[in-house]
């Protein structure tokens, strides 16, 4: 089996600032990780893979046991990305990198992607599924992973809490999806791609020989000449519909928080008052849900 | 903005909604964002239209088609096919892509849900199209282009995304983001048929199950009116109990930031923010929470918020209508009390008995 993982270098969203006067994101000294959702699909590629290895080898006659590699789209320091990944155990890594990517909006990162992902399926043979996390921490968008499917005429089966069943034979894949009344489970034929959501499997801690040879593998790096794309137009500004035109920091509140002083005050007093403003500040509240407490 | 529109998308009009159905119920966020796409067609002079997709019922498409033309749709394109009875993506994508190809709309906006971000991704592909995820915005720029504006980096920036050069210019909006508009009273109107052609073979999914999950152990945060959300400032998980009984006295929902989740405090549907739900009550009561960008875009639309926090410098001190710099273990039981001394003796001895039997 033929696993492909796409992953992010993102930013720790939780570490940014934003600078007050040119409202750009100050990105120095903010660390990068690895976008944290594709770490659930990296996880859920390797378990998949050391659990069929065994059964591929005996069964199928494949003694070469299941691969995963592992693709990203980005600047050249992406590769630190790739090289963590191999660390955790993917097996082989590619890097797409180019000038003419950058400012790739959804649309032409997932075209990108989708040219790289039919690439490695020549080199090292077609993959049974693809991988992506739900989202990127920083675009936020979920778009990237149905992106990609489209490109590739694959199926697409988004928001997957976990790989339930794999049948070689017959090509197919059981999975559950997290629905917001509940959970569906769904068949599907292989090859598809899969986006994986954040909390059922915790990436595992790479041992010391695979950190050793992460350390000796190198990155496959491909740019826009190694796809085999010839309309280059489809890749980055030029392949994006969308064009971001404005940034800015969400607007303050107008008016300050009213401070309800607690300085030498009962807890019971501080209630009181605060039970006066809501009251009085609210009146919609009182014949709605306040006054039928418990509903 | 200036538009270099290619000629061949220069005949896109009017404003789409796509109204998703939960058991041939519309799903609110279809209904809020009829209410945007009227804002945006009658600023376009363009029409609105819905877009209603389901199993054959007989009757025209049941009780979707009047709530569309009910909260503002001038038109509704319908698809009824045996192979749209449970969401799949290939033949809702072909359906909805299908239906684009032929009729052309300048504007096409769905709700940011599973099923809706599922099918947008799809579809803005198929058809080359740019989309705007999670819009918080949406606005006709004095040339006519969609504004759509979205938070980005985790909440901490906004940006405003145009389509230039490519049609429909399609959007996707969380639920409760945009205000519920009026329903009228209307007549169904306007209906046009279109017929999905694929078959069963054509498809490679397969829904073999679906397991709905507990009522109990899922509050519907996203529609409560009133929330009382707690933080790490909470301090231990037995305090939760403070939590829940002021939200059961003031017949509200429990809360909680995405800390307390991981810690296994409280279940991830009572996660409100970016990763987890974005509420819109009347009243939302934040106890021991700093109120970080993530937390903030999924808290930040309601009506009116109370933080309470023993740090004077927390950031929810920034968009919070009202502070109390406060211990939050002492000051929610004696809220409770509170709230309850204006309730008349019997609602009180019953709410009581309720916050009893919850603790
Ligand atoms: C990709 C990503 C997505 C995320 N999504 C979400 C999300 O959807 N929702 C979310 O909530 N978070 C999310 N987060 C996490 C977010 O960044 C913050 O870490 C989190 O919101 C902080 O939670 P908190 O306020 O409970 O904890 P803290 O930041 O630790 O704050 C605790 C607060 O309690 C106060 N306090 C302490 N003791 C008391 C007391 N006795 N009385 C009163 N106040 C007290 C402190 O002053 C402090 O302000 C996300 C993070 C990432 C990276």
């Amino acid at each position: 089996m033929h696993i492909v993982v796409c992953i992010k270098q993102v930013p720790d969203s939780t570490q940014i600032r934003v600078h007050p006067v040119t409202n750009t994101i100050m990105r120095q000294g903010v660390p990068t990780i690895i976008n944290p959702y594709d770490l659930f699909a990296l996880e859920e590629a390797l378990r998949l893979r050391d659990l069929f290895a065994l059964e591929e080898a005996r069964w199928l006659r494949d003694p070469s046991r299941g691969k995963v590699t592992v693709v990203t789209m980005g600047p050249p320091m992406a590769a630190q990305a790739l090289r963590k990944a191999l660390t955790y155990g993917a097996d082989r890594a590619v890097l797409v990198t180019d000038r003419r990517f950058a400012g790739s909006d959804t649309l032409a990162t997932s075209f990108a992607l989708s040219c790289a992902i039919a690439k490695i399926g020549e080199r090292f043979g077609p993959p049974d599924i693809i991988f992506t996390g739900k989202q990127t921490i920083d675009g936020d968008t979920a778009q990237v992973g149905p992106g990609i499917a489209k490109c590739l005429n694959i199926q697409q089966l988004t928001y997957i809490k976990r790989v339930t069943r794999i049948d070689h034979l017959r090509r197919s894949i059981d999975v559950e999806r997290c629905l917001e009344g509940g959970t569906q489970f769904i068949e599907s034929k292989m090859p598809c791609l899969i986006t994986m959501l954040d909390g059922l499997n915790t990436i595992r801690r790479g041992s010391i020989d695979e950190s050793l040879r992460a350390a000796r593998s190198s990155i496959l790096t491909w740019g826009v000449a190694d796809l085999g794309v010839r309309d280059v137009d489809k890749f980055g500004l030029k392949g994006s519909p969308t064009v971001v035109k404005r940034v800015f920091a969400p607007a303050p509140r107008a008016q300050k928080s009213v401070q309800l002083g607690t300085a030498n005050k009962t807890v019971r007093h501080v209630a009181d008052e605060l039970v006066a403003w809501i009251s009085s500040h609210q009146p919609k509240l009182a014949d709605g849900p306040l006054s039928k407490p418990g509903a | 903005m200036m538009m270099k529109l290619p000629t061949q998308f220069q005949d896109h009009r009017h404003v789409w909604v796509y109204i998703e159905l939960e058991e041939s119920q519309v799903n609110p966020v279809s209904i809020e964002l009829l209410g945007e796409g009227r804002k945006l067609a009658d600023k376009l002079g363009a029409q609105l239209a819905g877009v209603v997709m389901g199993p054959p019922k007989g009757g025209g498409g049941g009780p979707a088609l009047e709530e569309a033309f009910a909260y503002g749709a001038d038109l509704v394109y319908l698809v009824e096919s045996q192979l749209l009875t449970n969401y799949r993506n290939e033949p809702y994508t072909k359906a909805l892509t299908d239906l684009v190809t032929i009729h052309k709309p300048e504007i096409l906006l769905l709700g940011a849900t599973t099923l809706g971000r599922d099918l947008a991704g799809s579809v803005a592909t198929s058809l080359k199209t740019g989309l705007t995820a999670d819009c918080t915005e949406l606005n006709i720029d004095s040339d006519g282009s969609l504004a759509a504006t979205r938070p980005t980096f985790g909440g901490s920036l906004l940006c405003t995304i145009y389509t230039l050069s490519s049609r429909p210019q399609m959007a996707t909006v969380r639920p409760r983001v945009m205000s519920m508009p009026e329903r009228q009273t209307k007549p169904v109107g306007r209906i046009i048929r279109h017929e999905l052609t694929m078959v069963e073979e054509e498809i490679a999914t397969k829904v073999i199950g679906f397991l709905a999950d507990n009522r109990s152990d899922r509050p519907d945060l996203a529609k409560a009116d009133v929330v009382v959300g707690c933080g790490l400032g909470i301090g231990a998980a037995i305090n939760l109990k403070h939590v829940g009984a002021l939200a059961r006295t003031i017949g509200g929902e429990m809360g909680c930031t995405r800390p307390l989740v991981q810690k296994g405090w409280a279940s991830s549907f009572r996660q409100i923010g970016q990763t987890g739900v974005t509420i819109r009550p009347k009243l939302y009561i934040a106890a021991g929470i700093s109120g970080a960008v993530q937390h903030r875009v999924g808290a930040e639309g309601a009506d009116l918020i109370i933080a309470i926090n023993n740090d004077p410098h927390a950031p929810i001190f920034d968009f919070a209508h009202v502070g109390v710099v406060a211990d939050a273990h002492r000051l929610l039981p004696a809220l409770t009390k509170a709230f309850s001394r204006l309730m008349p003796l019997r609602e009180r001895q019953l709410c009581e008995l309720r916050v009893k039997a919850y603790e």
